[in-house]
């Protein structure tokens, strides 16, 4: 078996006696996309948020290659190379859309007390945003304030700030919530662009899209990983029509 | 910056209000009248003040309600020295900027543990803890404070005896600021801390440990903010722990908003409006209505309430919407 990049052993956390992560195993491969898919409500983001750093499990452990991270901070297993983007999307509005990608770049780019240089002129910084930037169509908007540009092209600056940080795993949540159908079609093809150099753990509600770009699919319901397997087992896994592709059909 | 065609309406100001303020010492002496010398040299240090604060407040995102705790820090570092005969400014200095870093480091590692509105009153809090600390030292004269009978001395290379002196000597020291805020601002230190003030999670996910950085910067803006308060000190002559209540700190803070948060010269137009309206508004009152004049904290009040309202960015956002709007 190919490399084990991320391996998550028995994952717990409850809210209030609800297990929204209900004993979960799984592992992403080097270079796969393995999709994570389930109905509202699965834990699908409390997941990725322990897995981030952004929430503490309650129990399990979660390892990033082959290192113990179950409580690590986010800003230490960002450093290690794990990279997520937000479902709710998570930009610095303030700032231009080159600033929020550069601010990216440094982070991994040694520690940031440096008082006096102009970051905005380091061109080992601005350089590689630009380049994370063009990766997802944006590079003609990099000077706009990022307040002031739409929906979609916020989902395309969170996916340049997580591949400026030159990540081995990227995590996406949700990285088509809220867009038209062209704007998804448009993020399936950069995510399809992606696809065999990066390993990509991905939550996505949109069907279409999970089955284009997986090659594995880890189903999630009620905190519980119910199903694992590529795209075809999934999709002929009894279990999971009954429990989510069902539901969607009724 | 000097390529003066491309200057719009906002330049001309800070420009205008840097020319004056470099001559005020000689439209002094043509008027002959000390008391302005004095109001100038009080405004250049507390802009100093409150450019620091603006550094953390404005650009941060860290309102702290206790920088005027760093001013008196710095003005005891100039008082107690000098009531025990020590003159030397290369001490005194020094002192201050260590002294009121320390203060930042020690309770900046507590209050950057909370937000909003916690951090707002435990930097109140930390602030009234060492007004009360002086307040109950006697041997430096408790609440009644301390007169400072000279001013710091530097080996004879400069008289600060001198207003003139000691006048230039804090603009100088109030542009070095301004200078390295803007520095500082732009950095990449600089980015993490406007980062972290638009959205403190991200910068985490990003892999930056927001709360070091944002400790450095309340530690820098302390320090310098602490260097401003031995000016102060040698201004005044005459020091006690109100110069760092909490309603002080108010003003200051104040000051920065009326001014305009996170912008280079916002601090410093916000002082000077606010000194200028402190020192004339009385009079002003008094020509529309005779014996108004005691009752200009109101009206200074209602103007203060109106800018908030509606001057969005202070002067500064006023002056770049009238250039936005020609």
């Amino acid at each position: 078996m190919a490399n084990v990049i991320l391996k998550v052993t028995d994952l717990y956390k409850s809210f209030g006696g609800v297990a929204a992560t209900d004993h979960v195993n799984l592992d992403v491969i080097e270079g796969e996309i393995h999709a994570v898919i389930g109905p509202n409500g699965a834990g699908k983001t409390t997941l990725i948020s322990q897995l981030s750093g952004d929430l503490a499990p309650d129990g399990g452990q979660v390892e990033f290659q082959g290192e113990d991270i179950t409580h690590a901070p986010a800003w230490t297993r960002a450093l290690m190379g794990l990279a997520r983007s937000f479902q709710i999307t998570s930009i610095v509005h303030e700032l231009t859309m080159i600033d929020n990608v550069a601010l990216s770049v440094q982070a991994h780019a040694g520690h940031s007390f440096r008082f006096w240089q102009p970051a905005r002129e380091a061109t080992e910084l601005q350089e590689p945003a630009l380049a994370a930037l063009r990766q997802v169509g944006l590079e003609d908007r990099a000077h706009v304030v990022s307040r002031n540009v739409s929906h979609g092209e916020h989902r395309q600056l969170e996916i340049a700030m997580a591949l400026a940080a030159n990540p081995s795993l990227l995590m996406l949540d949700e990285p088509m919530a809220g867009m038209g159908s062209d704007e998804s079609a448009k993020m399936v093809n950069i995510l399809s662009g992606l696809k065999g150099q990066k390993s990509m753990l991905l939550i996505e509600h949109d069907m279409d899209a999970v089955f284009a770009l997986a090659d594995r699919i880890t189903v999630l319901v009620y905190g519980r990983a119910i199903a694992t397997g590529t795209p075809e087992e999934i999709r002929e896994n009894e279990d999971v029509r009954k429990a989510y592709l069902g539901d969607e059909a009724a | 910056m000097l390529n003066i065609s491309s200057w719009n309406l906002r330049s001309w100001v800070n420009m205008i209000v840097l020319v004056l303020l470099a001559l005020v010492p000689v439209l002094v002496s043509w008027s002959g009248n000390e008391f302005y010398l004095d109001i100038a040299t009080r405004l250049v240090i507390l802009a100093m003040a409150a450019v620091t604060l603006n550094l953390i407040l404005g650009y941060g995102g860290m309102i702290s309600f206790g920088h005027a705790g760093f001013l008196g820090i710095g003005a005891y570092a100039v008082g107690i020295p000098v009531y025990h005969e020590i003159y030397d400014g290369f001490l005194h200095f020094p002192i201050a900027i260590i002294g009121s870093a320390t203060f930042a480091l020690i309770t900046g590692m507590i209050c950057l543990r909370t937000k909003g509105v916690h951090f707002i009153m435990i930097t109140m809090a930390f602030s009234q803890m060492v007004f009360y600390g002086f307040v109950s030292i006697e041997d430096y004269g408790g609440d009644d404070g301390l007169v400072i009978e000279a001013r710091s001395e530097f080996g004879g290379l400069f008289d600060m005896e001198n207003n003139t002196t000691l006048y230039y000597f804090c603009f100088i020291c109030l542009l070095a600021t301004i200078y390295i805020v803007r520095r500082v601002v732009n950095s990449r230190f600089g980015m993490v801390i406007q980062g972290a003030k638009g959205n403190e999670r991200r910068l985490q996910s990003l892999g930056f440990n927001t709360y070091r950085y944002q400790l450095a910067c309340y530690v820098l803006a302390g320090a310098i903010c602490g260097f401003a308060g031995a000016l102060l000190g040698n201004f005044t002559s005459f020091i006690s722990p109100e110069m760092m209540d909490w309603s002080r700190s108010g003003e200051l803070i104040f000051m920065v908003v009326l001014g305009g948060t996170a912008t280079l010269f916002g601090p410093l137009l916000g002082t000077t409006a606010f000194l200028l309206l402190e020192e004339y508004l009385p009079h002003v009152i008094d020509l529309v209505y005779k014996g108004g004049g005691v009752y200009w904290q109101l009206y200074f009040g209602i103007i203060l309430i109106l800018v908030v309202l509606y001057m969005k960015g202070g002067i500064n956002g006023f002056l770049s919407r009238r250039e936005g709007s020609k």
